[in-house]
């Protein structure tokens, strides 16, 4: 065994001596320093995020990207095809979650909601009736809103990739919204789907059709007719991306809920990985329980990090844990660990098979492992206070920050995605990650969220979002999260910095 | 009761206590989905791309830790038919001829099994036209009875000049065309097309093969298709493959200057240049304007001496914290003297097992090329890339390129100031090194010979095999039944049925492993 004790935390990950030869011996603590420029420009060290940056005049200079997922400054358009209910705005929303988490800023356009902004009131199908003149130009309306939004968003924004989500289903359409991209320098990309099963599709009316505003005010068997006769005012116009006549656009073409994909000139990295995510996506119905390993001795002490075993009441909880399972009767549960001991210890207490993924090893904190909180105030105030001012983006000297550690789980969220029921012990911030993909919560959200010791969250998908039932399983333990201060400021006093810092040992 | 836990030496993972010795190595990185074993079944006419697409992808999967093996069955003809004369052996009315091939398939089957039996191997890519139903169903029904699970690739491409120029890449070069010129042999090979196009069955989607798992991948990458994805392996090779692409372009690899650490012969920290490296970085920006590269992309790490010599080109560039240096943990920025002084035996197991070994809470070389895997992918939808990053993850990214193993990973020469050119040729990559002629320290440390080997050593891993392949890779199959000579004395097309006779018809062909009498012929 070989952890660190704390008296000799320091001399393991030492922080940096930054900027030795960056000739100018900028400190992170003295920031953007203002030097005169030489020739190669100087480095300095941006506090926040311990990126170097190039500066010029004590400015950072802006064409240096870290390395993101969406790497043109060409914003790209998906663009969904397809009848109603064939699972379009599923995939939309589902999409723009995941690029969202993975920090490609991206929003979806419903054209139905502008629709039903336009035309308060919906009466019948008859609306979407071909011969419907009225109909058609109020839907041509909606489009072309949709699409000025589209515009403002990716060129105003700041907006990435935009999802444009209709029926989209005649070439003229499509042609339509080519031009608009070509004009505007986006990138289009086609998400296609197509599915002739009717059980499929009677499930998907069901699950989300009936509760859409158009039928508040309907019963089911109505709700159902009407909407199917909407999907037969499109059919007859449906024109299927084809491998000829569409052979020069880049689109992905999914088949029977995921049965079989076509994909078509994929054209950039961002393409890519839209494709890769979609191929590994599935409703099949299924639930993800996410915890965290029990109580570790450093938990009681209230240092960050380590890789300490459990205490007597967190070994009660792997116990808790395993007659939890037992009463959900779960099928093929999967069960994945962090390399850590107290998560490997938590899953031993299952007698199940687990695997272990070293992606799901708590964040580094680098300089500040197996410190408390008021060490870590103590010797670096200043990094302290940059924490609580933006959690988000902060790295840890010699460690990582939330953002790395989103980059880090893409991986697990990717294989969650294809895999079914699966039991995820795990640490605080890793939760916190994994529980903002699925709840859709901001870069902003996501290193606050709650996730309290001994307590399991049980996800089940549900319609376009995802059910959350919190379980405690009445292990008394130590309060291990931290809300933001009031005050953020380099300036404050040592004792608001540590105002919200939760009692231990 | 929960067993106690104990800790790895080599990799710092946690296990539970056990009386035995610690078993094989496992995949630390990422999990190691307990998975049946899988065989890739290639499918599609001669001059498809088959042959490469299997190479890189099993250069590729090994490299990410998965044991893979090409086993193609066209050497297996060509061992077992010493002297090809023409494409009339690929006829489909040369009874004996088919008769030998299927016999051969039959010997690489047998190979495969004992592979993914006995052997560790966790994929085998059966490399072969397998343009029939027929020849199908044989594999599935082996991949059935054995519980392999089957994926097909099948590569159709029907552009006259891609396959034109596949043929003169690497089919008049093969030994099939030994004694020929290329006009001939390109005539010969387009005739050998020929003989599969009237059988030839392609992967039907819609009726007959749609329970099969398979990718068709379509005009060299423009198009794919692909049917029921069955686990995460399939997934991960359809994603690569529809990453790859054949337009020429060269990657250039080197680390950052000489840094102030590297001349204090310090581990890890974060740098500047020294004077030196600095020269280097100026000669860098030199090397790169004579290149005279088309749209080059320049990607560093995070790390201030990788980032330094960057500048200096005056171009832009990404960071990747991907690319950061191998994290010593509780030994960055020490010398190895003084990690041998402060922790002798960290030092001493990291001699043992240098690509397992996880410095405490740092990583290993195993960790770094999880880490590295995102950006091999994006290297490969790429272009020209120049990456300038450290020792460590340069090992790791030529290793992959190199299709060098796990042993050899960790010490595959990468001196400073000196820039790898690589390009690919046909089934692998060109190295060319280019020293820039700027003094620097070396930072290259050979494994000790007096250095105690681990146990695991010199045991094939089943989680880790980067095996290279090289071109003897593959079992050759053996001769029991016959003797050699009687054998290869076989006209390669047969012409005249009276040497079809029965006595040579039943040729068995076995796989080296089966061990029956083999032993000699090594």
């Amino acid at each position: 065994m070989k952890h660190r004790s704390h008296s000799e935390q320091h001399s393991g990950k030492r922080p940096r001596v930054p900027a030795a030869a960056a000739s100018t011996s900028t400190s992170p603590q003295d920031g953007m320093e203002d030097k005169t420029p030489s020739k190669p420009r100087e480095l300095t060290q941006n506090p926040l995020k311990k990126i170097w940056m190039p500066c010029k005049n004590g400015l950072p200079e802006k064409h240096i990207s870290q390395r993101k997922v969406c790497m043109t400054n060409c914003p790209t358009l998906i663009v969904t095809v397809g009848l109603p209910a064939r699972g379009k705005t599923y995939i939309s929303k589902k999409l723009t979650r995941y690029l969202n988490w993975i920090g490609v800023p991206t929003r979806e356009f419903n054209v139905g909601q502008y629709r039903r902004e336009f035309v308060k009131i919906y009466k019948s199908f008859e609306f979407f009736r071909p011969d419907n003149e009225e109909g058609l130009k109020i839907r041509r309306q909606c489009a072309s809103a949709a699409l000025n939004d589209v515009r403002q968003y990716l060129t105003e924004e700041g907006g990435q990739v935009a999802v444009f989500d209709a029926t989209n289903t005649t070439r003229e359409r499509r042609e339509t919204i080519i031009q608009f991209a070509e004009q505007n320098g986006f990138k289009v990309f086609f998400v296609e789907s197509v599915c002739e099963d009717p059980d499929v599709i009677q499930e998907n009316i069901v699950q989300v059709k009936l509760s859409s505003p158009d039928y508040t005010n309907c019963n089911t068997e109505e709700a159902v007719e009407d909407f199917l006769k909407r999907i037969k005012c499109y059919e007859n116009s449906y024109e299927t991306l084809d491998e000829v006549l569409d052979r020069d656009l880049s689109y992905i073409k999914i088949m029977d809920v995921g049965q079989r994909y076509m994909v078509n000139r994929v054209l950039d990295h961002i393409q890519s990985r839209i494709v890769y995510y979609l191929m590994n996506i599935h409703i099949t119905p299924r639930s993800i329980y996410l915890c965290r390993h029990g109580e570790s001795e450093l938990n009681v002490n209230g240092r960050i990090g380590g890789d300490s075993g459990l205490t007597p009441r967190g070994k009660a909880f792997g116990k808790k844990l395993s007659q939890f399972l037992e009463t959900q009767g779960i099928s093929d549960l999967k069960v994945w660990t962090s390399q850590m001991k107290r998560t490997i210890q938590t899953a031993e207490a299952l007698n199940v098979p687990y695997e272990q993924w070293k992606v799901l090893n708590e964040i580094d904190a680098g300089v500040c492992e197996e410190m408390m909180y008021e060490e870590i105030q103590d010797h670096y105030p200043l990094e302290f206070a940059l924490r609580d001012q933006d959690k988000y983006r902060y790295r840890y000297p010699k460690g990582e920050s939330y953002e790395d550690l989103v980059q880090r789980l893409e991986p697990v969220i990717m294989e969650l995605e294809r895999q079914e029921n699966v039991l995820v012990v795990c640490h605080q911030a890793v939760m916190r990650c994994l529980l903002a993909y699925f709840l859709d919560k901001t870069a902003e959200e996501l290193p606050y969220l709650k996730c309290p010791l001994h307590t399991v969250l049980k996800l089940t998908p549900v319609a376009y979002g995802c059910k959350v039932e919190s379980i405690s399983l009445n292990v008394e333990s130590v309060n291990t999260h931290r809300e933001r201060p009031e005050n953020v400021e380099v300036s404050r006093m040592s004792k608001e910095a540590l105002l919200t810092v939760p009692a231990h040992q | 009761m929960p067993g106690e836990l104990t800790q790895d030496r080599i990799q710092k993972t946690w296990e539970r206590s056990k009386d035995d010795p610690p078993a094989n190595r496992r995949a630390a990185g990422a999990p190691h989905f307990v998975n049946p074993p899988t065989v890739i079944v290639m499918v599609g006419l001669p001059a498809r791309g088959k042959t490469y697409m299997s190479k890189k992808l099993t250069r590729y999967l090994n490299w990410i830790g998965l044991p893979t093996k090409v086993f193609n069955v066209g050497e297996y003809r060509r061992e077992a038919v010493k002297n090809y004369s023409s494409y009339d052996f690929f006829k489909p009315d040369n009874e004996c001829a088919v008769k030998i091939r299927q016999q051969c398939a039959l010997a690489a089957l047998r190979d495969v099994h004992s592979y993914l039996k006995d052997e560790g191997g966790q994929i085998a890519v059966f490399d072969a036209t397998n343009t029939t139903r027929g020849r199908r169903e044989m594999i599935l029904q082996f991949g059935s009875e054995n519980g392999f699970k089957i994926f097909f690739i099948e590569s159709v491409c029907d552009d006259p000049s891609v396959i034109a120029s596949n043929i003169m890449e690497v089919k008049v070069s093969c030994p099939d065309y030994r004694d020929c010129n290329k006009t001939d042999a390109m005539l010969d090979f387009q005739r050998r097309i020929e003989c599969y196009k009237t059988s030839y069955q392609p992967l039907d989607p819609d009726q007959h093969d749609r329970d099969l798992s398979f990718i068709k991948v379509i005009d060299v990458g423009r198009r794919f298709l692909v049917n029921r994805i069955q686990d995460h392996i399939q997934s991960k090779i359809i994603y690569y493959l529809m990453n790859i692409h054949v337009q020429p372009r060269s990657i250039y690899l080197c680390r950052h200057g000489e840094s102030t650490d590297n001349l204090e012969e310090r581990l890890g920290g974060d740098s500047g240049l020294s004077p030196r490296g600095k020269q280097f970085s100026a000669a860098l920006a030199g090397f790169v304007e004579e290149q005279q590269l088309q749209d080059l992309k320049v990607w560093s790490s995070q790390l201030c001496c990788s980032i330094q010599t960057a500048e200096r080109l005056g171009l832009p560039y990404e960071q990747w914290k991907a690319l950061n240096e191998i994290d010593a943990g509780m030994c960055e920025e020490m010398t190895y003297n003084e990690m041998k002084e402060k922790f002798p035996e960290e030092f001493a197991l990291r001699d043992e097992d240098k690509y397992y070994y996880r410095y405490p809470a740092g990583e290993s070389y195993q960790d770094l090329v999880q880490r590295v895997e995102p950006v091999i992918m994006d290297l490969e939808r790429q272009e020209n890339v120049l990456v300038i990053c450290h020792q460590a993850v340069m090992r790791c990214l030529l290793a992959y390129f190199l299709d060098k193993s796990a042993e050899e990973m960790p010490y595959l020469k990468c001196p400073l100031h000196t820039v790898l050119k690589l390009t690919p040729v046909a089934y692998g990559c060109k190295v060319e090194s280019i020293s820039l002629n700027v003094e620097a320290v070396n930072t290259h440390r050979d494994r000790p010979e007096d250095v105690k080997r681990g146990p695991g050593t010199l045991i094939r891993r089943n989680s880790v095999t980067p095996l290279t392949s090289p071109e003897s890779n593959i079992k050759k199959p053996r001769i029991d039944d016959l003797d050699e000579a009687g054998f290869s004395e076989l006209p390669p097309s047969v012409s005249s049925p009276s040497l079809c006779s029965p006595s040579h018809t039943p040729i068995s062909l076995s796989g080296q492993n089966l061990r029956r009498n083999t032993s000699a012929l090594h």
